[in-house]
């Protein structure tokens, strides 16, 4: 017997311990001897609020992709020879280039011998100077402040100002965050309180992007679902804000309402009117306004423009620039940089109460701080190089080459989509997915629901394991009762989407035939 | 405070952040075969992808190879472990996992008292129940069975405890457990049902050459299946701390032993939603644990850089001690391990009673006249938590030799001075008089 047997039995013969080992769970001899005993945490003893959050850009679709890709290294045979992930929002997985200038001062911030490297350009070399200049002892190692490094707050201020026409921005009204869903989680979580009729309720956009659904859940808060106009290009409806709401106050105190503009998943960009609709309702209603606004970069349709909710507020007056209180969130992951790894982001935070914002501020610094490579990219995406400036020509060269790609693809994916009988996509205006409306064969319906899936789960299952092709299904992302999606990504190049495109085209005449 | 990175470290990340340096002849070979490595797992090549929410793949091979060889052999398997957006992600995840029960069923946290208060935020923040544990000051901040039992049966009456939290070497104070003292925490977790969380963040800064680290893992196995297949335990790593102090890069791992698969899959969902941790942490991560080896161009470089930061750090452990030990009303346990010291100070009554006056506890008193006086910033006792009646601070012993004598220095002067302040009904000296006295008789620093 081993000395910890040996210990154990021994301990149990002497020790008072045994007399409090009423409670504990029971033990089972199994073959060989060794009894084996229930678990302290258990799908029953976990967090119940936990078990409740669901993420489906990342759930059970994306793990059979994943299994399949398996299969296919070790040499199974597939109907496909390739596994082409359209699931999730990452660029550069997808083959995206970075862009040079900012891997060059991240190069030199990471390591500053480099700097005496002459084929590095002077202006990566001074803005990698000054970031680490603002960094403990002038290393990306130090802990930054727990807001954010100084200087960079600084120039995602003025980035601000120079986007919204002027309008003011206070770079202590900046936050740096680890990705935009760091910021999104921890507003949120200030929001949340009250019980039972009182407990704070959040609006959401149906269809939203599931970190929204999956944080209200693992915080117990309610989520009221607002939905979007499929018919008129996923825009918002104060009528139907409106509707939600109310039904909402019967049951709850909504609090908060969150936007997405650009939409993710539906692509859609809000026009000024509707923006400056949605404030004046918050404000009517008293509501904090949540702005994610990750896609500013990325708006591809020539009738469409970006308007900022900040600028929109502040050009509506002091009746609401000064009230409404508002918070922007930015991130290093989309655009054209399409940095995700780097977790890079920011908020802005407008009109918060000051005692709040100091809660803020104890509740960011127990996480210490954002990663400093992530806020040194952000102080990048803020501040690139400008006119004159040695790098410019190929930053401009390199950013508009991402960015007419994507809008190509854009376009692209909507023709091609819309030629397919039974599949209707609204024109992709921005971000990084189509979100089409596909139509589904009764007798497919029935099926699914017989094992319980979600038709467009199924649908969606059967297509990765058909062609290799992983989208997320819109039940993932919530849709009207009696619809479905699915959500796509734009972000293969060029050729293997019109690849894909075409494959998702077989496939759903083949499936609706198979079905009808 | 000054410490320099690890050369190698950094190579490494600017390369994957930049991979045309691949093609660079400034960089040494094993650097660049780490980062290629790495690329190779990550989406298209760059660091700018998300990678898997559990890690890159051969990271965590990594990861778990290390621990394989730490543990002279006791199998880690990569599946169990998660890369982390520094420890303190991994440690509030897994908490999160632990709350649940309402009112006397509610899940009770087991913390050291000292601690770090990561730990007392996340239960507040999670509303579990503290439950807190003394360790012993006077046997250099051990932790005592019995304590930990007394702390258990107290708690049981209002609450449900579940989770038991180790810092090892501690945090703030320092000290580096015994093999058999992990061995009695564990048989306690084990008899009475608690879920470890060792927090060993602090693993490769032990200094006394009558401390080892012993991991609680390495401990468990040696225990026998009964302990190694049964007790649920979790233990965390960062690139924070260690000799590479990367703290801003926010890297960190964890590898959860016993945990039930149904709760896994909980755990692995729960991380999804903030995608994965950052990426450029993860390749920090991936050099501490795949360091140069000796046959590797690095190698020198790599080994001198790390004895450097650990000698220093070592030395300055010692004096640290040494010279707070000098001190009347200042007693400083050793500095065992981490990167602390955690003296225990003496207010007199007077202070005590204006600290009182003024809504604060007296040592935050003490480190604000600290912080006023002399520029020196210490954190309170009170913050890391101690017994009624007792006061401390923490200082980091991380400040350069130089700058730390005359930190020591300043702080000496200070403390000998708010004595004298304090301890008298009125002032026999006027407080210019009294600084010309401490000048005249000045110590050697």
């Amino acid at each position: 017997m081993n000395h910890g047997t040996a210990l154990l039995w021994k301990r149990r013969a002497l020790s008072s311990l045994s007399a409090t080992r009423r409670g504990l769970p029971k033990e089972k001899m199994s073959e060989n001897g060794v009894s084996s005993r229930a678990k302290v945490l258990t799908i029953d003893t976990m967090n119940p609020t936990v078990k409740k959050v669901e993420y489906a850009v990342r759930g059970p679709i994306v793990q059979r992709a994943l299994e399949l890709e398996r299969e296919l290294s070790q040499g199974m045979k597939k109907p496909f020879v390739e596994v082409i992930k359209a699931n999730i929002g990452d660029a550069h997985a997808m083959g995206q280039q970075p862009i040079t200038f900012f891997r060059q001062v991240l190069a030199l911030c990471s390591y500053p011998e480099l700097l005496n490297d002459t084929t590095f350009p002077e202006d990566a070399k001074s803005r990698a100077r000054r970031i680490l200049q603002s960094c403990g002892g002038y290393s990306m190692g130090s802990y930054s402040a727990s807001q954010g490094i100084e200087s960079v707050r600084q120039d995602v201020a003025r980035y601000i100002e120079r986007r919204d026409d002027g309008v003011p921005c206070d770079p202590d009204d900046i936050y740096l965050t680890t990705g935009a869903s760091d910021g999104i989680v921890t507003v949120l979580k200030l929001l949340v309180c009250g019980e039972g009729a009182a407990r704070t309720g959040v609006m959401i956009s149906i269809p939203q992007y599931p970190l929204y659904s999956a944080a209200l859940a693992e915080l117990s808060a309610v989520q009221i679902n607002y939905y979007l106009n499929e018919e008129t290009c996923w825009s918002m409806d104060i009528s139907e804000l409106q509707r939600a709401l109310d039904e909402a106050r019967r049951h709850c105190n909504p609090r908060a309402l969150c936007i997405i503009n650009p939409g993710n998943p539906t692509g859609q960009v809000q026009s000024r009117q509707c923006i400056e609709d949605v404030i004046r309702f918050a404000a009517k209603e008293r509501l904090f306004l949540m702005a994610d606004e990750v896609y500013q970069d990325n708006v591809y349709a020539d009738s469409c423009k970006f308007h900022s909710f900040k600028k929109v507020l502040f050009d509506m007056g002091p009746e609401y620039s000064n009230t409404v209180e508002l918070v922007s969130f930015h991130s290093t992951s989309k655009c054209y940089m399409g940095e995700c790894g780097f977790r890079g982001g920011y908020m802005e935070i407008i009109n918060m109460d000051d005692e709040v914002k100091a809660q803020l501020t104890k509740l960011v610094s127990v996480r210490l701080c954002p990663p400093v490579p992530g806020q040194a990219l952000m102080d990048l995406v803020v501040n690139p190089p400008q006119t004159g400036e040695p790098s410019y020509d190929k930053f401009i060269k390199e950013r508009t080459a991402t960015l007419s790609a994507l809008a190509e693809k854009a376009t692209l994916t909507e023709q091609v989509l819309n030629t397919v009988q039974g599949i209707s996509c609204n024109p992709v205006q921005g971000a990084m997915y189509s979100f089409p409306r596909i139509t589904i064969p009764e007798k497919a319906i029935k099926e699914a629901t017989d094992n319980g899936q979600q038709p467009d789960m199924f649908y969606c299952m059967k297509l990765l394991e058909e062609t290799g092709i992983c989208l997320v299904p819109g039940s993932g992302f919530g849709q009207k009762d009696g619809t479905y999606h699915f959500r796509m990504t734009i972000l293969p190049p060029k050729d293997k989407l019109t690849i894909l495109l075409n494959k998702v085209k077989e496939f759903h005449q083949k499936f609706t035939q198979q079905y009808s | 405070m000054g410490q320099q990175p690890i050369t190698f470290l950094r190579q490494v990340v600017a390369l994957c952040c930049y991979p045309q340096l691949l093609e660079s002849p400034s960089f040494p070979e094993d650097a660049k075969q780490r980062a290629q490595r790495i690329l190779q797992d990550c989406g298209g090549q760059s660091l700018g992808s998300y990678s898997a929410s559990q890690g890159v793949e051969c990271i965590r091979q990594h990861v778990a190879d290390y621990i394989t060889q730490r543990d002279q052999g006791v199998p880690s398997d990569w599946n169990n472990i998660y890369l982390t957006t520094g420890a303190s992600d991994g440690i509030m995840s897994i908490l999160k996992l632990l709350v649940s029960g309402q009112d006397t069923c509610r899940t009770g946290v087991m913390i050291p008292i000292p601690q770090y208060p990561l730990y007392s935020a996340a239960i507040s923040e999670l509303e579990a129940v503290h439950i807190n544990y003394y360790l012993d000051e006077d046997n250099c901040w051990a932790l005592d069975i019995e304590e930990l039992q007394r702390a258990y049966l107290t708690a049981k009456q209002h609450c449900q405890p579940r989770v038991l939290c180790i810092i090892n070497p501690g945090n703030p104070t320092g000290q580096v457990q015994s093999k058999k003292c992990i061995e009695e925490v564990l048989h306690f977790a084990y008899e009475e049902n608690m879920f470890v969380m060792a927090d060993e963040v602090y693993q490769d800064n032990v200094y006394s050459s009558d401390c080892q680290f012993h991991s609680f893992k390495k401990v468990l196995y040696e225990m026998g299946p009964e302990y190694f297949n049964n007790v649920e335990l979790v233990s965390f790593h960062s690139t924070s701390k260690g000799y590479t102090g990367e703290c801003g890069f926010r890297g960190g791992y964890m590898e959860v032993l016993n945990m039930d698969p149904q709760v896994k899959v909980q755990l692995i969902k729960l991380l999804s939603v903030r995608l994965c941790p950052p990426v450029a942490g993860q390749a920090a991560m991936d050099v501490i644990v795949n360091p140069p080896k000796e046959h590797e161009p690095s190698y020198a470089q790599f080994t001198k850089e790390k004895s450097s930061v650990l000698d220093v750090l070592a030395h300055k452990a010692r004096l640290t001690e040494r010279i707070l030990n000098s001190v009347p009303g200042i007693k400083c346990n050793p500095v065992q391990g981490a990167m602390y010291a955690f003296p225990r100070i003496f207010i007199p009554p007077r202070a005590i009673q204006e600290a009182q006056a003024r809504s604060m506890a007296p040592d935050m008193l003490y480190c604000l006249k600290l912080l006023e006086e002399t520029g020196i910033c210490v954190v309170p006792g009170s913050g890391f938590g101690q017994r009624e009646g007792t006061y401390h601070f923490r200082m980091t012993v991380l400040p350069s030799p130089e700058k730390l004598k005359v930190l020591l220095g300043k702080l000496k002067d200070f403390h000998l001075c708010f004595l004298e302040e304090y301890s008298q009904e009125e002032p026999q000296l006027s407080r210019s008089s009294q600084h010309q006295h401490r000048e005249n008789s000045k110590p050697d620093a």
